[in-house]
């Protein structure tokens, strides 16, 4: 008999997937062509509701379903960042879907809320193989919404190729989980912790370094990074604005806890030198790009990188710099692709640095927006960006890793310049194409204010956040 | 009149950034908007004057202090306070402020809120810089100045507005990091940004392994430091930015950007690092005495008026490095009165071409000739403050150089020898550019009919030619609170020179015979 505080321990879960299947339920009375807004507004109301659930949970500390989640700090920390996360996508998507006549918006809302069903439980599942199950869930609605602008070719090539590789990564992480059933006969996370304790395994370290191309793959840290340009470039922005932040955390939050929870073996290295890469691929890719959904493709890439900083630094002061990174990247990035989302209006037509020639003039408001996300991004002060950058390199100097932080250092004086190469072109050039920029719509207004608040309280008042995250790593590891 | 005293700090940091949030929802009219900044401005100014009229001159250390903790982890306060000499920073940049905005008046037309929101932003970083006594705090309104300042550059300048902007942002950015990694390491020993906190410790040798990594340190909050100053070979972005930059831009930029630079030398380089300042200082004092003279004589060869007066601001403020790292008290009053004397000056100085490009759009000095004719008004203040900047006795120029000179003639014969002949260039390369430009026949047609200065350019130069002469009138005015600032950073020094000297008697006496000496002079000046 499972005890029926268990239920409020996956609570979040159970009303976002209730929503869901509202969504889609409703969805076919409405009149086909018409607009598909009110589902919008069921998705978001689904959201506030898990938000308001996650919010309830923090009573009820533990684990339930015989070990199979475990509510905690750490896991109430990414539920709220993932919920964050797919509000402010369903709000900038609510007239983005009109704009771009996309009409499937039944599915489009019902498997926003499937993967962060999915991603969530990411977060609190502390037993390998619901780890994969959700990861599953998570990653086949995102390859479904990469699809979703069912016109472009290169939507359907985004899908395609995220599907292929996904499916080929995810596979990777299955045998890393069975590998590790061999070496300890367990698949719970702390009995994995408890046996790797008392014994060593070869073969433990080849689990962790196939579960960490797995779970690479997921967060486009290199090498395993390739498929992210295209897969960024084709999705609608909305979809990229989820995946480049959403699955990412939740996939990160995953590796916390297959990295420090189970006290792994083999790993730092391996982590040490995706980080590198990444931050270095990541950055040098993007300074050459003239498709702005492509130059926050590389950056994100190299933001993973700044991440895996923080991993290498292990420990609590690594794993809470790790946390907090996560939290003001998804606060900007999300930012920053809802921006985008907005001028590229119908067909996503203008994507490229020279249609944003003059936007400062055309849109001061979204101008200056979008250039308080960039600000951020290169980690200037005042902003969220700057306190996440500030507490992985100073993680990582506490754990004596001076060149992995020098490398860091000089990538973010590196990642400066494209950045600023936005904010010039908004600014200081004379506009060449008319683009024109459409009056922001209420839902992108209120989804935009949130990232910026958001953006800038991390930037101003990190502590309480920053508390919440040491806390975390705290519960991770206990 | 306690709450006022232990809020002042903040209100006027954060007065002009009020102003600037409110200006973002002002309608555009432009009008409305350059009278509202305008009011901002000046009610910064009221507000920053309450400062030196309740500054307790006899006490040392920091006055107005505030301090609560801001972020638990990492351990950051949110410290401010002032001494004499911060306190001479922020008011001349609260008093440049109003004549800053009334120079933008006509020749800003374009995106004028975004200007004007630009330039209050930047006040508020400005002060934070001159009144941050937390580390981490600095940083954060140090950086917080780079963004606004690049994009008035980039937005609002000409011709290669774009390369200028950028080549300032990356070459102060990336400078700046060497400080941030400083910093960072003197958390990492202490548990603490505290500039105050950090200074103890260090003195008192709490800190481990300071020894070995004491010269990196020095050396990581110099290179931030010199690029802003800027000193001579790190020089390069400040022409380019000088050039481009909008008027109000340049004038912030000379006289409050610049000092950011003299300002953070003094206070951190000197304050956290005396033994180390000791020990470089040779060749800071060299490179210094290299831009003095470099700096007036590629200023003499200039062909664009704009870029000659930003070669004088290398001359000049390689002055105040030198009175700085003379160690003397007399060269370092003069260092800070040469920062406020120069503020004046070269802030006025921008602002007169300012008004000439309005009129004829070239900074060209081939263009000009004969101007004094058609413009008589101009001419005399040009050459009022031109002599101010030159160094003629009463103004202010002279205090500064003078006191930096003897500074520099009592730290060793040859600085002051070789400093002392970049008052000759100064003299050289202004009073030509000033022949060529004013006297004379009138050559080019196009400056026939040129318009006097109006009503407006008036009221916006007025308070910067009076403050040139009160300065060279009354500088005790200024040195009465600066001068035991720089006596207080002077003390740590001769604690390191005891221990350094402890077999050498007669280094006490020395200095108080020093000190004698400077009071004496200074009386004189100041009668």
């Amino acid at each position: 008999m499972i005890p029926a505080v268990d239920y409020i321990r996956i609570l979040p879960e159970l009303v976002l997937s209730i929503f869901g299947i509202i969504v889609m339920m409703v969805d076919p009375v409405l009149p086909e062509q018409g607009s598909k807004k009110r589902l919008g507004i069921v998705a978001m109301v689904g959201t506030l509701a898990a938000l308001a659930a996650t919010a309830y949970q923090t009573g009820f500390y533990g684990e339930g379903f015989y070990h199979m989640v475990r509510v905690d700090t750490f896991s109430v920390f990414f539920h709220v960042v993932v919920l964050m996360i797919s509000l402010v996508v369903i709000l900038a998507s609510y007239d983005y879907l009109d704009v771009q006549s996309i009409r499937a918006g039944g599915e489009y809302y019902a498997l926003i809320l499937f993967g962060t069903v999915g991603m969530m439980l990411m977060s609190s599942a502390i037993e390998l193989v619901l780890i994969f199950i959700a990861l599953e869930i998570s990653s086949i609605s995102t390859y479904i919404l990469a699809g979703m602008r069912r016109r472009a070719a290169e939507s359907a090539e985004a899908s395609l190729k995220y599907f292929l590789l996904g499916s080929f990564a995810t596979a990777f992480f299955l045998y890393g989980v069975a590998m590790i059933y061999g070496a300890t006969g367990t698949t719970n996370i702390y009995n994995i912790a408890n046996v790797l304790h008392t014994q060593q395994s070869t073969l433990a370290y080849l689990a962790v370094g196939l579960m960490f191309v797995g779970l690479g793959f997921k967060v486009a840290s290199a090498p395993f990074h390739v498929w992210t340009p295209d897969v960024y470039e084709g999705s609608p922005a909305p979809v990229v604005a989820l995946m480049s932040t959403g699955p990412k955390a939740a996939a990160f939050a995953v590796l916390l806890r297959v990295l420090f929870a189970t006290g792994a073996p083999g790993w730092f290295w391996m982590v040490w030198v995706s980080a590198a890469l990444s931050m270095t691929l990541g950055n040098i890719g993007a300074l050459v790009q003239q498709n702005v959904k492509r130059l926050l493709a590389y950056s994100s890439i190299a933001h993973a990188g700044y991440l895996l900083v923080a991993f290498a630094a292990g420990q609590q002061v690594g794993i809470s710099a790790a946390m907090f990174y996560a939290a003001s990247y998804a606060a900007m990035n999300v930012g920053a692709f809802a921006v985008v989302s907005h001028f590229a209006s119908a067909g996503e037509k203008y994507v490229t640095l020279d249609d944003y020639a003059g936007l400062g003039r055309r849109s001061p408001l979204l101008a200056g927006i979008l250039t308080i996300f960039l600000l951020s991004l290169i980690g200037i002060p005042v902003t969220g960006g700057f306190f996440a950058k500030f507490y992985v390199f100073s993680a990582a100097l506490q754990s004596g890793l001076v060149w992995l932080t020098i490398i860091g250092v000089i990538n973010s004086a590196i990642a400066a310049y494209y950045y600023l190469r936005i904010i010039i072109v908004m600014y200081m050039r004379d506009e060449r194409s008319e683009a024109p920029v459409a009056r922001i719509p209420v839902g992108l207004r209120i989804g935009l204010a949130i990232s910026l608040i958001m953006t800038i309280y991390l930037g101003v008042l990190p502590g309480r956040v920053l508390e919440y995250a040491i806390q975390g790593a705290q519960d991770l590891l206990k | 009149m306690n709450l006022i005293n232990s809020n002042i700090l903040t209100i006027v940091i954060f007065l002009p950034l009020a102003g600037a949030i409110l200006l973002l929802f002002f309608p555009r009219r432009h009008r409305d908007i350059r009278y509202f900044a305008l009011a901002v401005s000046l009610v910064t100014l009221l507000a920053s004057l309450h400062l030196p009229w309740y500054l307790v001159r006899g006490q040392s250390g920091f006055q107005f202090e505030e301090n609560i903790p801001w972020i638990a982890h990492p351990n950051i306060h949110y410290h401010l306070g002032i001494d004499g000499i911060s306190m001479w920073l922020v008011i001349l940049t609260t008093f440049l402020m109003p004549m800053c905005v009334l120079i933008s008046w006509n020749s800003i037309g374009d995106r004028v809120k975004e200007f004007f929101i630009l330039m209050l932003v930047l006040e508020t970083a400005m002060i934070g810089v001159f009144v941050a006594l937390d580390l981490f705090l600095f940083y954060f309104f140090w950086e917080a100045t780079l963004i606004p300042m690049a994009l008035i550059i980039g937005m609002y300048g000409h011709g290669r507005k774009i390369y200028a902007s950028v080549k300032f942002f990356l070459y102060t950015m990336i400078a700046s990091v060497f400080m941030l990694a400083a910093v960072i390491w003197l958390y990492a020993r202490t548990g603490t940004f505290d500039f105050v906190d950090i200074q103890s410790k260090i003195q008192s040798g709490q800190v481990a392994g300071f020894e070995h990594a004491a010269f990196w340190l020095f050396l990581g909050f110099f290179v931030a430091f010199a690029v802003k100053v800027p000193l001579f070979p790190l020089h390069t972005w400040l022409p380019d930015a000088h050039v481009e930059a909008p008027t109000a831009g340049s004038v912030l930029l000379a006289a409050v950007l610049l000092k950011m630079g003299t300002y953070g030398l003094l206070r951190f380089n000197l304050g956290l690092f005396p033994d180390q300042s000791r020990r470089n200082a040779p060749w800071i004092i060299a490179l210094a005495i290299i831009g003095i003279i470099y700096g007036a004589l590629v200023a003499m060869i200039q062909p664009n008026i704009k870029r000659l007066v930003a070669y004088t601001s290398v001359s000049h403020l390689g002055f105040v490095v030198l009175g700085i790292f003379s160690f003397t008290q007399i060269g370092m009053d003069g260092a800070v009165y040469q920062m406020l004397s120069h503020g004046i000056s070269t802030g006025a100085l921008f602002m007169l071409l300012g008004m000439i490009y309005e009129r004829r759009h070239t900074y060209d000095i081939g263009e000009y000739g004969g101007i004094a004719t058609p413009m008589p008004v101009y001419a005399t203040f040009f050459a009022f403050i031109m002599l101010s900047s030159v160094g003629l006795p009463l103004l202010n120029g002279f205090i500064g150089e003078f006191m930096v000179l003897s500074g520099a003639f009592q730290a060793k014969q040859l600085y002051g020898i070789l400093a002392a002949t970049g008052v000759i260039w100064s003299a050289c390369y202004l009073l030509w550019m000033y022949q060529r430009v004013f006297y004379g026949t009138i050559t080019n047609p196009a400056n026939t009919s040129l318009r006097d200065l109006d009503a407006r350019e008036r009221v916006s130069l007025w308070p910067l030619a009076i403050a040139a002469l009160v300065m060279g009138v009354a500088p005790m005015l200024w040195l009465h609170s600066i001068d035991p600032a720089v006596a207080a950073t002077l003390r740590q020094f001769s604690s390191v020179v005891q221990a350094h000297a402890a077999h050498a008697p007669g280094s006490l006496l020395h200095a108080d015979f020093v000190r004698n000496g400077v009071q004496a002079v200074l009386q004189v000046i100041g009668r």
